[in-house]
């Protein structure tokens, strides 16, 4: 069997348009976290890492678009180009798009926002992206709650493996919109400080906003330097509840040890683990749960969001980007907003940036409906 | 050589009407969705309250899923599902319920269904499956995504059975077929046959 | 309070989509989670923008929730405390 490969790949986020900016940030433990009051959101202030309007739509304007094009599309546009650029490649029949997003354009819903509502489809979203760029064939538009960015790279292997497409692009991002914030303040699940994931006084979630993609390829001509291999992946829903996280972290569970079994890998192999972190009560303590059943307890582990917020469809693809880079540099990165452990089992938290050598990560997501996802990676270039 | 599979059983819900394997297994001519659903609840005899709670996408996957999964014993059945709309019938609610400028009160119980894998999840709930899971959003009916995904699962031994198919909920209009691939059953599973089977409910 | 008793029953029904029970069969102290009417997470989470939404009452602490909700007479009572109007 073909090995299957992730590597060109870019971040367009509040630290700036490249990967690079967000790396060397999160090296500085430099939280992209900020209180936001914008009463056309919510009316009180949010905590949230967004990209600046204006730099935003002055570096997408450089592009000389033909048409009007939503701030999402922008965002994923503005990624892909310099990511599709990094590889060289062209765009023949044999290069697939999937677009990882929960909400796509869910603004086109508000009365005031200037596109029409059918631009809320987010078949029309995979259809704008496609035709910017030139793809051939309809993009794969993969809507799976919070596990979408993970379980998109998991597709899109299947599919390389499948002899669908050689080469994927993988495109993730969502808005920071009233529609989310409300929804998710109902759910009594917004923190109005910096999120602090698994640590005793966490107060929930942030929501924010990147562009994140990559590149996935069985060709090894096209590897970049921080390139890894996808070993094995899996996704297993909880089978318990809509909303609530398993109690016995059931799901995750499984696709930690299903993901395990098809790499290879023993848990003691595994360098570390970028997990899914948001900061709630009731989902870090499934984790914790999940990781101790899968004897990874001291395996070191983070969680991102305390950097950015939860990306929501973008989060899973931009942890592993940023997995890639943490192995290519040879470094543990914090767990933000970590300072005492808050959750019923052992875990072995980051606290601070800190060289290792590695060459596998574990990246896992779990979300409403009951999914999860969890994936293994291998350095290429060690 | 790759191994080959099959379509083991199939239906459909359209236009007031329930076909399962092209019999039409009820009808009642009725077209608000609402009216219909629960109509069909009734008949099939289905005793599950949380399914008053569900939103019109999850109310139609469970209901078509439950055709087919009820009398199967293979715990080890994927889910991939696809649409045109994904929650937007739903999404449309959550958001008139936040236009109000006077202050609003956004229904936890609504919110929770502005994403389309729910159904995957009420699904995975009442059959008790904790299989791979993924929702797709075409502009259309894709038969080729579908097929080559559901071969991968079972190449790879990530499933036993892959139930796929299609459920579109969009504004009262509504649109499910789905179909069960396992390794023996009545079709060969390719992109022709599936394609033959989503446009026509009916005996072919 | 016994209005109020039978109108909480109403909106219990109406609200979270208990279709299939009626007013008769809530008994005033019949435990509203677990054994009782099977409500769950997302249901307390309703009951909370309820109580917002129709008696202009906020929980500080959903927590607080769990003793509320714990029957229509808890979470009557505590409506008769609490509210303003």
């Amino acid at each position: 069997m073909h090995s299957v490969y992730l590597s060109h790949n870019n971040i367009v986020s509040g630290y700036g348009l490249d990967a690079k900016d967000a790396v060397e940030n999160i090296r500085n433990e430099s939280t992209g976290l900020r209180s936001v009051s914008d009463a056309e959101i919510l009316p009180h202030p949010i905590c949230t890492s967004r990209i600046d309007s204006d730099v935003l739509q002055n570096t997408f304007m450089e592009l000389q678009p033909k048409e009007a094009y939503t701030r999402l599309e922008q965002l994923l546009i503005l990624s892909l180009k310099e990511t599709i650029k990094a590889s060289q490649l062209k765009l023949t029949d044999r290069v697939g798009l999937i677009v990882s997003t929960t909400k796509g354009n869910i603004d086109a819903l508000e009365p005031q926002n200037p596109f029409p509502e059918s631009r809320a489809y987010l078949s029309r979203l995979g259809e704008k992206i496609r035709t910017f760029f030139g793809f051939q064939n309809e993009a794969v538009v993969l809507s799976n709650a919070c596990v979408s960015g993970v379980l998109a790279l998991a597709v899109a292997k299947r599919f390389v493996l499948q002899g669908t497409y050689d080469h994927v692009f993988v495109a993730g991002g969502d808005l920071v919109t009233k529609f989310i914030l409300s929804g998710f303040q109902a759910f009594q699940a917004l923190s109005e400080e910096p999120c602090r994931p698994y640590d005793k006084n966490r107060t929930g979630i942030n929501i924010g906003e990147v562009g994140a993609s990559v590149l996935v390829t069985k060709d090894k001509a096209l590897l970049a330097k921080e390139s890894v291999v996808l070993l094995g992946e899996a996704s297993c829903n909880d089978a318990n509840h809509i909303s609530g996280p398993s109690r016995t972290g059931e799901g995750l569970f499984r696709s930690i040890e299903a993901a395990l079994k098809q790499s290879g890998l023993h848990a003691n192999e595994i360098d570390c683990i970028s997990a899914h972190g948001t900061a709630t009560q009731f989902n870090d303590e499934m984790e914790a749960i999940a990781f101790n059943r899968a004897r990874l307890q001291g395996t070191p582990i983070n969680s991102l969001k305390g950097y950015f917020g939860h990306t929501l469809g973008a989060s899973g693809l931009l942890e592993t980007i940023l997995g890639m880079h943490s192995l290519d540099q040879n470094t543990l990165f914090a767990s933000k907003g970590f300072q005492e452990l808050g959750v019923s089992q052992p875990l072995n938290i980051i606290e601070t940036t800190t060289p290792k050598q590695m060459t596998t990560f574990l990246k896992t997501a779990s979300g409403f409906g009951g999914c999860n996802t969890a994936a293994i990676f291998k350095k290429v270039f060690l | 050589m790759k191994t080959s599979y099959f379509i083991q059983e199939y239906c459909h819900i359209q236009n007031g009407a329930i076909w399962r394997n092209g019999e039409s297994l009820y009808s009642n001519g009725e077209t608000d969705f609402k009216t219909f659903i629960k109509a069909a609840y009734k008949t099939l005899d289905l005793d599950y309250s949380k399914f008053f709670k569900m939103d019109h996408l999850s109310k139609l996957a469970f209901i078509a899923s439950d055709l087919l999964l009820s009398s199967d014993t293979e715990k080890n059945t994927a889910l991939v599902l696809s649409n045109r709309a994904a929650s937007l019938d739903t999404d449309r609610k959550h958001q008139k319920s936040i236009e109000n400028e006077n202050g609003y009160y956004p229904s936890p119980a609504v919110f929770v269904y502005t994403l389309p894998n729910i159904c995957l999840g009420e699904i995975s709930i009442k059959h008790q499956l904790f299989s791979e899971n993924a929702f797709f959003v075409f502009e259309q009916f894709q038969a080729a995504y579908l097929h080559d995904y559901a071969s991968s699962l079972l190449d790879m031994g990530r499933a036993e059975k892959v139930l796929c198919g299609w459920v579109d909920m969009d504004d009262e209009k509504y649109d499910a077929f789905l179909y069960v691939v396992a390794k023996n059953g009545i079709f060969a599973h390719s992109k022709e046959k599936i394609n033959q089977l989503y446009q026509t409910p009916w005996q072919i | 309070m016994a209005d109020l008793k039978l109108e909480l029953k109403e909106k219990i029904i109406e609200q979270l989509n208990l279709e299939d029970m009626s007013v008769d069969e809530i008994g005033d102290q019949d435990p509203l989670f677990g054994e009782g009417l099977g409500l769950d997470s997302i249901d307390a989470l309703e009951l909370i923008v309820m109580l917002d939404k129709d008696y202009g009452i906020k929980l500080a602490d959903p927590k607080e929730g769990r003793q509320i909700f714990e029957s229509v007479e808890t979470m009557a009572n505590y409506i008769e405390q609490h509210q303003t109007s």
